[in-house]
């Protein structure tokens, strides 16, 4: 998970390759943002005429529950999914602005 | 018996221009059959023409540049992925058969499958008969 942020928005990368949107659930309230679902695993369907040579890739239910900013607004929550990667983007509440005073 | 072994060393491909940052490894599985082998590797957020693969003499070279749409005026908060950038080497054995090597990619995973050489192809087995 990658998070970021710019003067308007608050980014959430969550990384599920091989998860389809489908099968992600995501949800935001009172401050946190919880995320789960499920990754098929890539085994065949045949285990016993296949040799495991390397198996790195996590599979099974997954859960990741991200505390907020305290800035954000959970109303404006967005979710957009691509290429194995959910992207989460909140809008930042507009705090009063400061201004630099130039000094003379 | 057809082997995968991941290589150790991945300096850059060379050619490449771009690389600020070490590539990270993707994680890997990889199953053997009785025909070829199969390799799935974890690439979120790669599209699927910045996807790469590589073979020569035996070394297997996975690779993927991400494209995550960044605003530009974006900071970092927090962050577990720490390059845009994907590379793995392999060597496979001289029983699998590298000119046959079929890809695929669907949602961040890059699905290679790689033949085992054809029986006329491999070395020949001399029988040895003792009268």
């Amino acid at each position: 998970m990658n998070m970021g942020h710019t003067a308007d928005n608050i980014m959430i990368f969550l990384f599920v390759p091989g998860v389809g949107p489908e099968d992600i659930d995501a949800q935001v309230e009172k401050g946190v943002l919880v995320v789960s679902g499920e990754r098929k695993p890539s085994q065949p369907d045949e285990p016993e005429r296949h040799t495991l040579h390397i198996d790195e890739r996590y599979a099974g239910h997954f859960r990741r529950v991200i505390t907020l900013p305290e800035d954000v607004d959970e109303e404006s929550v967005q979710a957009n999914y691509q290429n194995g990667v959910l992207t989460i983007t909140l809008r930042r509440k507009q705090r009063i602005n400061t201004r630099k005073i130039p000094i003379q | 018996m057809p082997e995968i072994n991941p290589v150790e060393d991945t300096s850059p491909v060379s050619g490449d221009d771009t690389p600020t940052v070490d590539p990270m490894s993707p994680a890997v599985d990889v199953y053997e059959d009785d025909n070829g082998i199969s390799l799935w590797a974890d690439m979120p957020g790669v599209p699927k023409d910045q996807v790469a693969v590589h073979i020569q003499d035996n070394a297997l070279t996975i690779a993927g540049t991400m494209s995550l749409g960044l605003p530009d005026t974006m900071r970092s908060i927090h962050a577990e992925i720490t390059s845009p950038r994907y590379q793995r080497v392999f060597t496979l054995s001289r029983d699998l058969d590298a000119d046959k090597v079929q890809a695929s990619f669907d949602a961040g995973v890059l699905h290679l499958r790689i033949p085992k050489m054809m029986m006329q192809e491999r070395p020949k087995r001399i029988e040895v008969r003792v009268s």
